[in-house]
């Protein structure tokens, strides 16, 4: 294996406690990803030694915390290729980025007859800020086909594309359910060759696999920093400066303004312009400390190990009767979503919970995703850099045990 | 099969003997009464659970039939099946004490539930807080269900809804 696993782990102290009297083995990190040390120090140092608030005063705290938050905003630049650090407009999760696509771009510009595309295998993040806006334009939202092996029929998206009218097409890097990893650069260059704009959520992407935004050249990209090390409270929209600086902001008030009269107001450079009042300034920084750390490893390497992972929970897991996993075997995201006949997904996790597995279970906010693939709920186990063969072995255990216990219900 | 002992003592709290039994062998369902007094359709959307309950009452009002069907965690699978049968030969009034009591049990409040019979078997589940839900939904559409025929019949519309 390409990572130090056994030392990584040691930075991550939560990892190192029972549940339930076994050793926990945590794979619900598509939902949130644990903390190490390095990140926890870098709140506990910013409270400690230079708590104040940025972009305000001229006293040393400051400008040593206006210097920690900025340079959170470089690093994070640096680690998605992005031409400028201004790009990175922090936002509280992934979700919110979407959201300001749709209300500071999307609602201005579209109307009735205009189209956007997106798909069914969206996280609720990314579908329901553009029904929203189909339903406030009278724009009309189109699905890209799904396929049985759980990728985007690329016929189907031709097609749509085809059709015309196309202004904004919504997609996901990676499916948090499927594990899919959609052809971006391709999707990308086709929806702009259609003269629309790009919306990517790469919420389960940029955590899991080097990235270059240039190389992507989608107009607007989301990403959640909880999910890659950082805290809860952070994520960031990136997007092209040309679009950053024509797009009008979401929320009004302190620090989003140059120029206040009585009368009427301007707004400040991009990012000040869509970052309005107090941001999170610890976790910013502690996000640039998650960055640090990842980058010290290598996305290369986080991707590799992820992949043997995936991998060998892919073989483990089809060893098992009654077993079906949803989405393509490779390329796929380190996570496997799957469904064991007889068990529901509720009384699997319950059973797992027992010998300290940790997963999630549910429509992972992609309900009508559980649709299409006709499940009530999936189970689904998701990896990090943290997580050991030894763990997969362990979910596999405990899934047998499972079988037992239910037995075995047709 | 003895399974006690070999498993996680809390999983032998939530999963009794008697719920795994009506899981694996759901009495009463599958095909739904074709013109009940009463029922109704309700859904789960956090965990997908779906349970259709249907209820008809005999010439004396008391609960002749119960037939249900859905699908969902064992948890709320078993609560339906043992419900069907419960509520059988019960009064609508009967029902409602006995879906208090329910309601009470799953909450964790302090009681007896021996009128409960069988059901006490699910007691566990109010230790585990996010499986309430799953457990109460067969109950939630009989108490629906009932509401919506006592309303029609309270406005005096025809027996046949
Ligand atoms: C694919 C995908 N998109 C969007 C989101 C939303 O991210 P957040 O919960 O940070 O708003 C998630 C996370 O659950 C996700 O997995």
């Amino acid at each position: 294996m390409t990572l130090d696993v056994a030392r990584i782990r040691q930075d991550f102290p939560i990892l190192h406690q029972e549940m339930n009297g076994h050793p926990l083995v945590y794979l619900d990190n598509a939902a949130t990803t644990q903390k190490p040390r390095q990140v926890i120090q870098a709140l506990v140092d910013y409270y400690e030694g230079y708590n104040a608030n940025v972009h305000r005063g001229i006293h040393t705290l400051a400008e040593r915390a206006t210097e920690g938050f900025e340079g959170a905003r470089v690093k994070i630049a640096r680690f998605i290729g992005s031409p400028t650090p201004e790009q990175v407009v922090f936002t509280r999760n992934g979700s919110e980025g979407l959201n300001i696509v749709a209300y500071g771009w999307a609602r201005r510009r579209l109307g009735p007859g205009d189209v956007i595309i997106t798909s069914g295998m969206e996280h609720h993040s990314n579908l329901i800020p553009w029904q929203q806006t189909a339903l406030a334009t009278g724009a009309t939202l189109k699905f890209i086909d799904l396929d049985q092996d759980g990728t985007l029929n690329q016929e189907s998206y031709d097609r749509l594309l085809s059709e015309g009218g196309v202004k904004l097409v919504a997609f996901s890097v990676a499916s948090n359910v499927l594990g899919t990893i959609n052809p971006v650069t391709d999707m990308v260059a086709k929806a702009h060759a259609a003269g629309a704009k790009v919306a990517l959520d790469a919420v389960q992407a940029v955590p899991h696999m080097p990235v270059d935004v240039k190389a992507w050249d989608a107009d607007f990209i989301s990403v959640a920093g909880h999910k890659m090390l950082g805290p809860t409270g952070t994520g960031f929209l990136w997007g092209k400066m040309d679009l950053l600086e024509e797009m009008e902001p979401t929320y009004f008030g302190g620090s989003m303004i140059s120029e206040v009269h009585l009368s009427g107001a301007k707004w400040a450079d991009v990012p000040a312009k869509f970052e309005a009042g107090t941001p999170n300034i610890a976790d910013f920084i502690a996000f640039g400390a998650a960055v640090d750390y990842l980058s010290a490893i290598g996305m290369e390497n986080v991707y590799k190990h992820e992949k043997a992972l995936t991998e060998y929970a892919w073989q483990k897991l089809h060893a098992i009767e009654g077993m079906r996993t949803f989405g393509p075997r490779q390329p796929r995201a380190g996570l496997i979503s799957f469904d064991v006949e007889g068990i529901h997904p509720h009384d699997m996790s319950a059973v797992l919970n027992e010998y300290g597995v940790a997963i999630r279970v549910g429509h992972h906010c992609a309900q009508p995703l559980m649709e299409i693939l006709d499940v009530p709920a999936t189970n689904r186990a998701s990896f990090y850099i943290y997580n050991t063969m030894e763990e997969v072995d362990r979910l596999v255990d405990a899934l047998l045990h499972a079988k037992e216990f239910f037995g075995y219900v047709a | 099969m003895s399974l006690e002992g070999q498993h996680p003592v809390n999983l032998n709290t939530l999963y009794q003997q008697v719920i795994l039994d009506h899981y694996k062998k759901p009495r009463n369902k599958g095909e739904l009464l074709v013109d009940p007094v009463f029922g109704k359709h309700l859904h789960n959307p956090t965990c997908g659970d779906d349970i259709e309950v249907t209820v008809n009452l005999d010439a004396e009002g008391k609960i002749e039939d119960v037939k249900w069907n859905g699908r969902g965690c064992s948890i709320s699978m078993a609560s339906a099946s043992m419900m069907s049968i419960a509520l059988r030969g019960k009064t609508p009034n009967e029902a409602k004490s006995m879906m208090t009591a329910f309601y009470g049990m799953m909450k964790g409040e302090a009681g007896t539930y021996k009128s409960l019979g069988e059901l006490q078997a699910l007691s566990g589940v109010s230790k585990f807080p996010v499986r309430i839900k799953c457990a109460t939904l067969a109950w939630h559409c009989v108490e629906e269900g009932m509401k919506e025929r006592e309303e029609i019949d309270n406005k005096g519309g025809s027996a046949n809804g």
